[in-house]
């Protein structure tokens, strides 16, 4: 396998995991400040491609269209929060599986009811169409690059919001004693609302930047939540430095065994075959790294030890 | 535990005759249609019966009770299209057409997956044992998708539905008979398990597992024999669930699919005995009924299920047989 190759894989896997960090950081926020866990984040991540892909054929302008994502997002993660998560704090995690679940099925059949279900399509916007050189020879695409620096300045951010910020610190004691920081004063309530937005505001960004490379549709949140659920168990739930490195864990994981896996298996059996079993061995790979990392370490990479 | 109310009971056996009587006299007016929609209830009925052992009686949510619905119904697939060819089926034995031999295979082969599953996902807890749950359920799912040998995305038809001695199941009515009876036995089986020592320590274990270790009884063990019992249970009603559509697909195994479970017991009561019959009986006729008046009936099935969860806990028969459970 050439270097190019190998290069241009590593940062697919890499773009992947950038963008599944845009949508563990809200899951493992939401659940390491209130408690939650949030199967409906990815129709949040449809909702935000939607606006995305709509306001851009509205406007003829990608960038309108990513800000209009953001706030579509914000809104409905918002909105949702105030009609139906917040009675959901006090209840076991059961019960927040069903009211998601029945979530997720009320968005994507609404969604599906307001735009039909021909996939919409969102071009990448013309300041960064075309390729970069690889070193070894090849080209990447220039889009998926700025993917990956969008994910790592969220990264960046997110880091500072919480560390350096009132509304960071405020979210840190939420964390560690929601009764003692009421009792302080502050309006838990809304602070609440604001940390499930955020999420939200994050699932709808990485819904905009994905639907430039897919296609736009229904349904279109289901494969990355479950692969972000799978990223935030293995980072640890609670911890935004976990799903960090979880996410490019299960990126670059998942990416090169697709590739390499076949390759591998091809030095022992005959080549149909090989490309039969890494093809089916790759596409599970990533449950088989979470299971054992589960096995070992019971609350993941960086969880707290309870 | 306190002892069944008899409002309970009543709703129990009126559900219970009603799901035997409206088949028979549909098969007496000549609408068969309606015995395969009480088929349908019944087998879903009986996976989510399977489930309620571990998140009825053991309080472990599985997420992914599907990879055990969907096993059974491909090893019910598999074996059919091996008689169907000819071929030997495993270390050369014929394979048969034969449901109680397939169905002994569903459900060992259930029990043998659902004990390292069980062993791996039970030392850890809460939303990680959720997650876990779904991620082997997942595993089993892209295996089945990826793997062209059985049909792979496109799924495994089975051509003539297979045989039971004494019993001509390629009518409706005979067929829904069977899978009548085999829910009957699941939930005598549950009603002994949930009475018996063993229920006994699987619920303690539920409601303080440090007591129950406390006392000499290690959850551990209990817990991964009820997941194991539970994944047989589901086994079984997958195996009926391919032969009931001849057909069995990826689909099965999907999370969409554990999803619904868990949906059909909370629909109807969680920890109950009739719960799971309850809710397939109100999703399956909900499906039928509002999918006649709108395409869009899972945004009504979704609005429905957020309220049963903000406002009606209990379910169907908490609704009907009043007070919710303890624990």
């Amino acid at each position: 396998m050439s270097l190019a190759l190998l290069i241009e894989q590593l940062l697919n896997g890499l773009q992947l995991g950038v963008m599944l960090f845009l949508m563990a950081a809200g899951l493992t926020l939401i659940f390491g400040v209130m408690g939650l866990i949030n199967l409906a984040h990815g129709s949040l991540y449809m909702v935000g491609a939607f606006a995305c892909a709509i306001v851009a054929a509205a406007t003829g302008s990608f960038w309108i269209g990513l800000a209009a994502s953001l706030v579509a997002a914000a809104a409905a993660g918002a909105i949702v929060e105030v009609t139906v998560i917040r009675r959901l704090y006090d209840r076991d995690h059961l019960d927040q599986v069903l009211a998601t679940f029945a979530l997720i099925l009320v968005f994507s059949e609404g969604t599906r009811w307001v735009f039909g279900s021909f996939p919409l399509y969102l071009d990448i916007p013309p300041l960064l169409q075309g390729a970069v050189p690889l070193p070894g020879g090849g080209q990447y695409q220039l889009y998926r690059l700025a993917i990956i620096g969008v994910g790592i300045a969220v990264a960046i951010g997110l880091y500072l919001l919480i560390s350096r910020t009132r509304l960071g610190m405020r979210i840190r004691a939420g964390e560690s004693d929601r009764e003692m920081i009421a009792a302080l004063g502050v309006d838990i309530k809304t602070l609440y609302t604001v940390v499930f937005a955020l999420g939200a505001a994050l699932a709808g960004l990485a819904g905009a930047l994905v639907g430039a490379l897919q296609s736009v549709q229904v349904g279109m949140g289901e494969p990355v939540l479950i692969l972000a659920f799978v990223v935030i168990v293995i980072g640890g739930i609670g911890s935004i430095k976990g799903a960090l490195f979880g996410a490019i864990l299960v990126g670059v994981v998942d990416t090169m065994g697709r590739v390499l896996l076949p390759q591998a298996l091809s030095l022992m059996l005959p080549p149909s075959q090989a490309g039969l079993v890494g093809g089916a061995l790759a596409s599970m790979l990533i449950y088989i790294v979470m299971a054992l990392i589960l096995a070992f370490r019971p609350s993941g990479l960086f969880g707290a030890q309870s | 535990m306190k002892a069944t109310g008899a409002r309970e009971i009543i709703a129990n056996a009126t559900i219970a005759l009603l799901l035997l009587a409206v088949p028979l006299a549909a098969s007496a007016m000549g609408e068969p249609f309606y015995v395969t929609l009480a088929t349908r209830i019944t087998i879903l009925a009986l996976a989510a019966a399977g489930l309620n052992i571990a998140l009825g009686l053991g309080g472990l949510v599985s997420f992914g009770h599907a990879a055990f619905f969907g096993l059974g119904g491909y090893a019910a697939g598999i074996m059919a299209a091996h008689a169907f060819n000819a071929e030997p089926f495993f270390l050369g034995l014929d394979s048969t057409t034969s449901m109680p031999v397939i169905w002994l295979v569903a459900i060992v082969t259930c029990g043998l997956v659902a004990l390292p599953i069980g062993a791996i996902s039970l030392r850890t807890s809460g939303v990680y044992f959720i997650m876990i749950t779904l991620a082997f359920a997942q595993m089993i799912y892209y295996f089945a998708n990826s793997w062209p040998a059985y049909g792979g995305q496109d799924g495994l038809p089975i051509f003539i539905r297979n045989t039971f001695p004494g019993v001509n199941t390629a009518q409706p009515l005979p067929f829904f008979l069977l899978c009548y009876a085999a829910l009957l036995l699941a939930l005598l089986m549950f009603w002994s398990l949930r009475n018996s020592r063993f229920g006994a320590a699987l619920q303690a274990a539920r409601q303080n597992s440090v007591r129950v270790s406390a006392v000499g009884i290690a959850p551990f063990n209990v817990r991964l024999v009820a997941f194991v019992i539970s994944a047989m249970v589901t086994g079984l009603a997958g195996a009926l669930f391919a032969d009931l559509n001849r057909f069995v697909s990826p689909s099965m195994l999907s999370w969409h699919m554990s999803g619904e479970l868990i949906v059909l017991i909370v629909l109807g009561g969680i920890g109950r005995l009739f719960g799971p019959v309850a809710g397939a009986m109100l999703f399956v006729l909900l499906e039928h009924f509002l999918g006649g008046v709108t395409e869009r009936w899972q945004l009504f099935l979704g609005l429905i299920l957020l309220g049963v969860v903000l406002f009606a806990r209990g379910g169907l028969l908490g609704m009907i047989a009043g007070k919710a459970r303890h624990g």
